[in-house]
């Protein structure tokens, strides 16, 4: 097994710019992107293993960016991240193909036990 | 416990509103319908019995009082006429003829046969003089020479003239009646007096005249109601008359009175012009007329009836027709209240929401931040105060995490506008509803003892709204103890269907006054501060998950209230 590839999105750049370091201080290999179209488009050109997302966010939200990837990329895995009290958003991203739903802020044990799940699943 | 749940959220305005002031204004509001409706009603009713009382009058007159009052006036005529008659022809021979002529035996004689031939109606004549001796006299008895100086007729007649006695008997042993008539004169000496009698059968035989149905009576009374001429019912001549004379009249009048002997009578009468005697003629009521009072007196008492019938029902209609109003007013002001405390906690729902969600990115940020810095820490070699350092991160991530809480608990408050049915666990709840107390708990002291069923089922229920009701049951416990007071939750299976929870407090307890009217809306004791919505919007969202709350409570020793709640709900198992 490789490094595993994986993307961050959020519009809050220095909310996912930490989060990207403090994982690939854990050795993944992490991206992080501050826009849903970018991130599609990079995801494309070198598709990663999973995708972490936060749902709300101006532009292309997560939920949208989550239906493109599971048709164009059905075997990147997306976690998706929302407030606190949006488990509406949570559950209808999980009706849409989404691994899970975790809340921010969110521990990051709690997150990298959850991404290995999906890294394992996705197997 | 003060049955009055008072959240931050719940409105004081009603008690701007004293419930005194309220009822007062019913009251009025009462009255005046009543009045009001009793003013529409019983006039015209009145009118009624007004109109047939003088349509009775009416029809009274016309049949009976009438031809009473003809008859007593005809009679009256011919009484006054006839004893006008005499006592001219008196007076007339008084100035006709001298003295001497008429103190002639033989002369009187002939005038009192002329007299008698003329008019009739005359016992005797004599003449008496001016020192009260009789002088002459023609007629049946012996009174020649009788001497009348003492008696007061005689002085009267010197006086006025002319005078006309009560009937009597005096010396003739049988009902007269006496004219006398002083002849005209200068000086004492010379005056005369011409006395004549007349027979009182000329009266009856007068009123026999006047043709009465053998059940009328009819009478003639003197001024101090003595009887002048037998009546068939009431006495003899010279007996006094059994009942009050009426009034003095001088034109037929008719009266409905019961007389002496209990009858029910009309009594028409009329006083008789220069005569000092009043002439009665007295007749039963006839069946026509008692027809009549029968009438008058159903009238009267139905109409009485109705009367009390009326304002009875007015009142009781209105009384009930002003609980309805006062029920729905009640009722519309239950709803706008408890539309406005939702609208109110809805508003804060939404306000909270938007905080914990401005509040979320940031905290995101510090938590990744702090993180990362602490990983930093863990990958670097030891350095000087590398371990404090390390605390500190901690520190901040801690803090983190309690924001984090603060801000779940905020939009678990949103949350809980929605309706939304879920597996819960109660003991979870209550601990929730104790988070937001604990600071008040601790300040004043309150010892909580948790007794929570480990094994308690998960139930179908709403969490927003159960929060709401443990809230308000556990806030009206820490409003009934003193500081260093105690309160006891427990909860327990009920058995296979219910789950049960009891908030039991050691505060000031309630009566069983209190007790009856803690889940009516608008009732507090709180005055002045209290909605008296609490309890009552417990009660109804209670009652909505299909529950039920049971209140014990003893004055000074505390209350307990018991929540039952059913496992499954209603709507999820349709």
């Amino acid at each position: 097994m490789g490094q595993w590839n994986v993307m961050l999105v959020d519009d809050e750049s220095d909310f996912v710019d930490t989060l990207a370091e403090r994982l690939r201080m854990r050795g993944f290999r992490a991206r992080a992107v501050t826009d849903g179209h970018e991130a599609l488009a990079l995801a494309e050109q070198d598709p990663p293993h999973l995708m972490i997302v936060d749902v709300m966010m101006p532009g292309l939200g997560g939920l949208e960016v989550l239906k493109r990837v599971k048709k164009t990329l059905p075997d990147t895995r997306v976690i998706l991240l929302t407030g606190v009290g949006s488990t509406k958003e949570g559950i209808e991203g999980m009706r849409l193909g989404a691994f899970d739903y975790l809340m921010k802020p969110v521990n990051i044990q709690v997150l990298i036990d959850k991404m290995h799940e999906a890294l394992v699943d996705g197997e | 416990m003060p049955p009055e749940n008072e959240n931050e959220m719940a409105s004081p305005e009603l008690s701007e509103h004293p419930e005194n002031e309220t009822s007062r204004s019913y009251k009025l509001l009462r009255r005046r319908m009543i009045l009001l409706i009793l003013l529409a009603t019983l006039p015209p009713l009145a009118l009624m019995t007004v109109l047939n009382h003088y349509q009775y009058q009416k029809a009274l007159a016309s049949e009976v009082i009438q031809p009473i009052q003809s008859l007593i006036s005809k009679t009256k005529h011919s009484f006054e006429l006839f004893m006008t008659e005499r006592s001219s022809a008196v007076s007339f021979i008084a100035s006709a003829y001298t003295y001497d002529q008429l103190a002639d035996q033989d002369e009187l004689y002939r005038v009192f046969q002329v007299m008698q031939e003329e008019f009739g109606g005359f016992v005797d004549l004599g003449l008496i003089d001016a020192s009260g001796h009789q002088k002459t006299y023609a007629g049946p008895y012996d009174l020649l020479g009788k001497e009348y100086v003492d008696q007061p007729w005689f002085h009267e007649v010197l006086v006025r003239g002319t005078y006309i006695s009560d009937v009597f008997l005096g010396h003739r042993k049988f009902p007269h009646v006496v004219i006398a008539v002083k002849h005209h004169c200068q000086n004492r000496a010379d005056c005369w007096v011409l006395r004549a009698t007349i027979d009182t059968k000329v009266f009856e035989n007068m009123i026999a005249a006047m043709g009465l149905e053998p059940d009328g009576d009819a009478f003639i009374v003197n001024n101090e109601g003595v009887l002048q001429t037998s009546s068939k019912y009431y006495g003899r001549v010279l007996d006094p008359l059994p009942f009050p004379l009426p009034p003095p009249v001088y034109r037929p009048h008719v009266v409905e009175m019961s007389d002496s002997l209990g009858h029910e009578v009309l009594v028409g009468y009329t006083n008789l012009e220069g005569l000092p005697y009043t002439l009665m003629v007295v007749k039963p009521q006839a069946e026509v007329l008692k027809s009549w009072y029968t009438i008058k007196g159903e009238i009267i008492l139905i109409t009485l009836l109705s009367f009390g019938v009326i304002i009875l029902a007015v009142v009781r209609l209105t009384r009930q027709m002003m609980r309805h109003i006062e029920e729905s007013e009640n009722k519309r002001k239950m709803a706008y209240h408890q539309m406005e405390y939702t609208a109110k906690l809805a508003s804060i729902g939404r306000l909270a929401a938007g905080v914990a969600h401005e509040i979320n990115n940031p905290l995101a940020i510090i938590n990744e931040k702090a993180g990362l810095m602490k990983d930093l820490l863990e990958f670097t070699q030891d350095f000087p105060q590398k371990s404090r350092f390390l605390l500190l991160t901690d520190s901040i991530l801690n803090s983190v995490e309690r924001c984090r809480t603060i801000t779940h608990r905020l939009l678990g408050f949103a949350r809980r506008m929605d309706v939304n049915i879920v597996e819960l666990n109660i003991n979870e709840i209550i601990r929730e509803v104790l988070g937001f107390l604990e600071k008040e708990a601790f300040h004043r002291n309150i010892e909580i003892e948790l007794d929570l069923s480990q094994d308690l089922s998960e139930i179908a229920s709403d969490h927003g709204q159960l929060q709401q009701v443990f809230l308000n049951i556990i806030n009206n416990a820490f409003a009934a103890v003193d500081n260093g007071g105690h309160v006891h939750i427990s909860s327990w299976e009920m058995d296979p269907e219910f789950v049960a929870v009891s908030i039991q407090d050691n505060g000031q307890g309630m009566t069983e006054e209190t007790m009856r009217h803690i889940f009516e809306p608008f009732y507090t004791t709180k005055k002045g501060t209290g909605t008296g919505l609490g309890l009552s919007i417990t009660y109804g969202i209670v009652k909505k998950l299909g529950g039920r709350i049971d209140v014990k409570s003893k004055v000074g020793e505390g209350t307990t209230f018991t929540v039952h709640l059913p496992k499954k709900n209603k709507d999820m198992t349709e």
